[in-house]
C-alpha cells in the first residue's frame, strides 16, 4: 500500500505515470518501438492510433499484464520492476476492457462488488463467518458501491444479472467495477465502442464526471475522433508501434503525420 | 383527525401535524439502495432550517419560486418552506422543452427557482429572458455543478446551513417565522400549477389554501385515509394530482409519502414499499397489465394454463366479490385457491398486496383492464376532475363500480349539465382564476361559480356521469351523423397492439384513423410469429401487422354500428403511421395526450391521401432527436378502407 498512499499525496498536475523507452515483441512482431509519455495526476490522457498501432499493449504495459523488453515504468515517483496485475491493482490502478469482461451470471451490485477486493482485509475464513470486521467491512464497501450505482445512474439494473444487460449498459457498469477499486489512475480501453450517439455523450459525461467528482487520473484509448478531441487534456498518437505525435487535441489535430496515419493516406 | 378551522393554510398543517403524529413516519427516500425516512418533527426541523435559509436569500411574500424537477424529498419541502414565508410555489414540468418552461417561468414572475440537478440548472441558465429574472437557483444535486459561478446558485445544503445559522444566531427567528405562518390566511395562493395546454399557451391556475385545503379533506374522508397511509410520489409534481396526493392530503391526512428512486425504479420501488394508495393514469395500468401478458405468454405450458384457468375464475366472479355480492360456494373456493397461487402473486409483483383503493384518471381505461385489476381483488376505482376544480369533480364510490362512469359527485361538489351537454360544476376546490389572464378566468368560472368543464357527457340512470368526448371535439360528419373522435380513439387504443390512434372526420365524409401500433406488444408478438424487422418504421408498415390492425378496426365498426348514433361513425379508411407519436415533437402533451390540430397540420399530405381514393402516400416529417437534434424521417405509408355495416348485418350478427 506504500505506493498508494505515496500516489495520493501528490498534487494535481504533478506526473503520475511515465513510460520510458517502452519496447515490447510477441516473438518477431514489434508490438512497440521506444515509446515514451507521462500521464499528469488529474488530467485526461488519450491514446489514439489505427488498429493495430499498440494501443492495448501500451494499457497493458501499463497494468503490468505484459513485460516490456526494454523500458521502464514509473509509477507515483518509483519504478516498477515486472510486477504481477494484481499488484498494480493494489497500487491503484483499475481498468476496464475492449471487450466487456463482466460476470455474466452475477448481478450488477455484485460485479461492482467485486472491485472492492483491492478494499477487503479479512481472510476467507472471518468472511465466511461474517460477523464482527468482516461485516462491518462489507457494510462499508457496500455503501461505496452505492454511490457508485448512483453516480452512475444503474439504480434500476441494480439486481439484474449483467448477461441480460444491453451493451452499452454492460460498459457502464464495467466502468462501475474499475471505479469500486478507488482507482488513481483509470485505463479505460475503447469505453465508447459499438455505442450510439446518445451512449457515447452519456459515457463522455461519466468520464469528465468521474475526473470532476473523484480526482482520478484516466488514460483512455478511443477511436471515436470526435470523443477524444472532446474530452481529453492530451493526447498521444501511435502508428506501427511508434508515438508519432504528442500533445493537445488542437496540436494533434493538425500534426501532418498524425493526419497521414490516422486518415490513412499515407499506408492504406 | 383535527379538522378544526384554525388550521387553514398548508403551513400551519405542518406544525398540527409534525406535532400529532412527532414520530410516524412522514416521508421516505430511497438512496444508495435504502430507503431513508424522516419522521414529522424530522420533517419540520428540515423545512424550517430550509425556509429560513430561503428568507436569508431573499424570498418574501407574493414571491413565486419555481420547481423544477422530479419527485424528491426536498422540492416536496418547497412547497412548505415557501408557503411559510408566503411566497407561492409554481412547479413546472421538468420534461418540458425549454421554450414551453422559459414561457411559463416569464408568464408566472418566477424570481427564485429551486431545480433538482445539473440537467435542469443549465436549462433555465440557457433562457436568456426567464434566466435574468431569476434571481437565485436553488438545486438539490451538487454533481457537476462544483465549477460554475455562484453568485446567485446555491447547494440546498448550504440554503439549509444559512437558515440554521439564522436560528443559532438569532434568538427571534424561529418566533418570527411562526408568526408569519400564524398570519397566513386561507382564502390566499397556496399555488399555481399551469395546465399542460392541449390547447394554446399553458395557463397558471391559481389555487387558494382553501382550495386544496378542503379538496385534501374531502378526499381522505371519501376514502378513509389516515395517517396509517404510504403512498409512492412519482407521478410530474406539476400536476394537480400529484399536488393532491402527494402534499394536500400528505399534510391533511399526515400520511406517509415515499419518493422512489429514480423514475427507472419506480415498478421495483413500488413492489417494496407496496402503497396502500395509489394514483395512476390508464396507461400505468395498460403498460403493467401489458408486461404481465407478455411474460406469461413466455412461461411455461403449466403456468400458462394456472394463469388462465384461474383468471377465468376470476373474471367470472372477482369482480362480483369485491362489490360485496355473494358468488356462490364453488366459486367462492376456486377464488380462494386462485388468490393463494395466482392473484395474490401477481398483486404482490405490482405492488398492490396492501391497497387499500387505487385510482385512475386523465383518460378513459379501457374496461377490460378495469376489470382485470378489479377482478383481482384490487381495489381501483375512477374519478374525474380538472386543475381547476383541484382535482375531485366526481369519483365512484365503494361498491358502485361501473366502468363506463367515471362515479358520482364528490363531497360539496355540485354538478349540472348545460342545454349543449357541457358537464358544469360548482365546489369549495374551484379555482381563484388563471394568472394574469381575467379573459380565460371569466370564459371558464361565472360570477355564480359555476365552471365549465369543457367535456360533454350526461348523467345515467344510476346517478353517474358518464363522458362522452370534449364538448368543442365533438363534431359531425357531412351527412349529419355525430362524430365523436375521443371516443372512437379509446376504443381502438383499448387493443394492447394499438397505442395511439387519431380519429378525423368533422366536417368531412367520414371517419378516418392514424394509429399507432404499440412497440412492446406488436414486436412480442412479431417475434412469437416469426416476423423478422429491422426497425420501428418497418414493423408498422409490415402487412401482416397491416392485417392485424384490420381485424382491430373491423371490430371496432361492428361496435360502433351496433350503437345507435355511432353507426354514421364507422371507420371508413385508416393507416399506420411510420412514427412513434412523441411529445419531443410536440405531438403529445406532457401528459400524453393527442395534439389534434398540431398533428392535422403535420400530416397534412396524409389526411388529403385518407380522403381521396390513394393507396399509398409518401411522407417527410421532421423528428426531433432527446439532446435537441432534428433530423428528417420519410416513409411511403400504406392506406386501408375498410367494411362498413349496415342495419342489416347488424341485425344478423346481433
Amino acid at each position: 500500500m506504500g505506493a498508494r498512499a505515496a500516489a495520493q499525496s501528490i498534487d494535481q498536475g504533478a506526473e503520475l505515470l511515465r513510460v520510458d523507452d517502452i519496447s515490447l515483441s510477441f516473438g518477431g512482431v514489434k508490438a512497440l518501438t521506444d515509446v515514451s509519455f507521462d500521464v499528469l495526476r488529474g488530467e485526461v490522457r488519450a491514446i489514439i492510433g489505427p488498429n493495430g498501432a499498440g494501443k492495448s499493449s501500451m494499457l497493458n504495459v501499463i497494468n503490468g499484464f505484459y513485460h516490456p523488453q526494454q523500458g521502464e515504468v514509473w509509477f507515483a515517483g518509483s519504478q516498477r520492476r515486472n510486477p504481477k496485475p494484481h499488484n498494480i491493482a493494489h497500487q491503484g490502478i483499475a481498468r476496464t476492457f475492449q471487450n466487456i469482461a463482466l460476470f455474466n451470471g452475477m448481478s450488477t451490485l455484485d460485479n461492482i462488488m467485486t472491485g472492492r477486493f483491492t478494499h477487503m482485509k479479512q481472510n476467507m475464513l472471518m468472511q465466511a463467518f461474517w460477523r464482527g470486521p468482516a461485516e462491518r467491512e462489507e457494510v462499508q464497501n457496500r455503501e461505496k458501491v452505492e454511490e457508485i450505482i448512483d453516480f452512475l445512474e444503474i439504480q434500476a439494473i441494480r439486481k439484474t444479472p449483467v448477461g441480460r444487460l444491453p451493451y452499452g449498459l454492460q460498459k457502464r457498469v464495467e466502468l462501475g467495477r474499475a471505479l469500486a477499486a478507488e482507482p488513481i489512475l483509470l485505463l479505460l480501453d475503447e469505453p465508447m465502442a459499438g455505442m450510439n450517439v446518445e451512449e457515447k455523450e452519456d459515457m463522455s459525461r461519466f468520464i469528465l464526471d468521474v475526473k470532476d467528482e473523484f480526482g482520478t487520473t484516466i488514460t483512455l484509448i478511443e477511436h471515436d475522433m470526435g470523443v477524444v478531441m472532446d474530452i481529453s487534456d492530451r493526447v498521444v498518437v501511435l502508428d506501427y508501434g511508434r508515438k508519432i505525435g504528442d500533445g493537445t487535441p488542437d496540436e494533434v489535430r493538425n500534426d501532418q503525420a498524425v493526419i497521414d496515419a490516422y486518415l490513412g493516406v499515407a499506408h492504406d | 383527525m383535527n379538522q378544526d378551522s384554525s388550521l387553514d393554510t398548508f403551513p400551519k398543517h405542518l406544525l398540527h401535524t409534525a406535532r400529532v403524529h412527532a414520530n410516524r413516519p412522514a416521508m421516505r427516500h430511497k438512496e444508495y439502495g435504502v430507503w431513508q425516512s424522516w419522521t414529522w418533527s424530522q420533517l419540520l426541523d428540515e423545512i424550517r432550517a430550509y425556509s429560513l435559509g430561503l428568507k436569508e436569500l431573499g424570498v418574501s411574500p407574493g414571491d413565486k419560486v419555481a420547481m423544477v424537477g422530479s419527485n424528491k424529498p426536498r422540492l416536496y419541502w418547497t412547497f412548505a418552506a415557501v408557503q411559510a414565508l408566503g411566497a407561492v410555489p409554481v412547479p413546472v414540468y421538468a420534461e418540458s422543452v425549454a421554450e414551453e418552461m422559459e414561457y411559463v417561468l416569464t408568464h408566472a414572475d418566477a424570481k427564485y427557482a429551486v431545480c433538482q440537478d445539473q440537467e435542469q440548472v443549465d436549462k433555465l441558465l440557457s433562457m436568456s429572458e426567464a434566466s435574468q429574472l431569476i434571481q437565485h437557483i436553488i438545486y438539490d444535486e451538487e454533481r457537476g455543478l462544483r465549477d460554475y459561478d455562484h453568485s446567485r446558485l446555491h447547494h440546498f445544503e448550504q440554503v439549509q446551513q444559512l437558515g440554521r445559522d439564522k436560528l443559532s444566531n438569532d434568538t427571534n427567528a424561529e418566533q418570527a417565522w411562526l408568526d408569519a405562518i400564524a398570519q397566513g390566511r386561507g382564502d390566499e395562493l397556496c399555488v399555481m400549477l399551469y395546465t399542460s395546454g392541449t390547447t394554446g399557451k399553458p395557463k397558471g391556475v391559481m389555487l387558494s389554501h382553501n382550495n386544496v385545503m378542503s379538496a385534501s379533506r374531502n378526499a381522505n374522508l371519501f376514502d378513509n385515509l389516515t395517517e396509517k397511509e404510504e403512498v409512492l410520489a412519482y407521478l410530474p409534481l406539476a400536476w394537480v394530482g400529484d399536488h393532491i396526493f402527494s402534499y394536500g392530503q400528505f399534510l391533511t391526512a399526515g400520511y406517509c409519502v415515499c419518493c422512489p428512486e429514480s423514475q427507472d425504479t419506480v415498478e421495483v420501488d413500488r413492489r417494496e414499499i407496496a402503497p396502500t394508495y395509489f394514483f395512476a393514469p390508464p396507461r400505468v395500468f395498460e403498460n403493467l397489465l401489458t408486461n404481465i401478458t407478455v411474460r406469461m405468454q413466455d412461461a411455461g405450458r403449466f403456468k400458462r394454463w394456472l394463469y388462465s384457468y384461474f383468471m377465468s375464475v376470476a373474471s367470472r366472479c372477482g369482480e362480483d366479490r369485491l362489490n360485496g355480492k355473494s358468488v356462490g360456494l364453488k366459486d367462492s373456493l376456486l377464488y380462494t385457491i386462485g388468490n393463494a397461487m395466482v392473484y395474490g402473486p401477481l398483486r404482490n409483483r405490482m405492488g398492490m398486496t396492501r391497497l387499500k383503493v387505487g385510482y385512475t384518471a386523465g383518460e378513459a381505461i379501457g374496461p377490460e383492464i378495469f376489470s382485470f385489476y378489479r377482478s383481482l381483488g384490487i381495489n381501483l376505482k375512477q374519478l374525474y376532475g380538472q386543475t381547476e376544480a383541484s382535482v375531485y369533480i366526481t369519483a365512484q364510490p365503494d361498491g358502485e363500480i361501473f366502468a363506463d362512469t367515471v362515479g358520482k359527485p364528490s363531497p360539496e361538489v355540485e354538478l349540472e349539465i348545460d342545454e349543449n351537454g357541457e358537464v358544469l360544476y360548482r365546489s369549495p376546490g374551484v379555482f381563484m382564476g388563471y394568472y394574469k389572464n381575467e379573459e380565460a378566468t371569466r370564459e371558464t368560472k361565472d360570477a355564480a361559480g359555476w365552471v365549465k368543464t369543457g367535456d360533454a357527457g350526461f348523467i345515467d340512470s344510476n346517478g353517474h356521469l358518464k363522458i362522452i368526448d370534449r364538448a368543442k371535439d365533438v363534431g359531425k360528419l357531412n351527412d349529419g351523423n355525430m362524430f365523436p373522435p375521443k371516443y372512437i380513439e379509446n376504443k381502438l387504443k383499448f387493443f394492447p397492439n394499438i397505442k395511439e390512434a387519431v380519429a378525423f372526420g368533422n366536417e368531412r365524409d367520414y371517419t378516418a384513423v392514424f394509429l399507432n401500433i404499440d412497440l412492446v406488444a406488436v414486436s412480442n408478438w412479431a417475434e412469437r410469429n416469426n416476423i423478422a424487422y429491422a426497425s420501428y418504421q418497418e414493423l408498422a408498415a409490415h402487412p401482416e401487422v397491416y392485417r392485424m390492425m384490420e381485424e382491430h378496426v373491423d371490430q371496432i365498426n361492428r361496435d360502433l354500428s351496433n350503437e345507435d348514433r355511432m353507426a354514421g361513425a364507422q371507420i371508413r379508411r385508416f393507416l399506420v403511421l411510420h412514427k412513434e407519436l412523441d411529445a419531443d415533437d410536440g405531438e403529445l402533451t406532457r401528459t400524453l395526450k393527442v395534439r389534434r390540430s398540431f398533428i392535422a397540420e403535420r400530416y397534412d399530405a396524409l389526411i388529403e391521401a385518407l380522403y381521396s381514393d390513394k393507396t399509398e402516400q409518401f411522407i417527410t416529417t421532421e423528428v426531433v432527436f432527446e439532446d435537441g437534434r432534428r433530423g428528417e424521417l420519410s416513409a411511403t405509408v400504406q392506406i386501408r378502407d375498410m367494411k362498413i355495416y349496415g342495419q342489416e348485418v347488424l341485425r344478423e350478427s346481433a
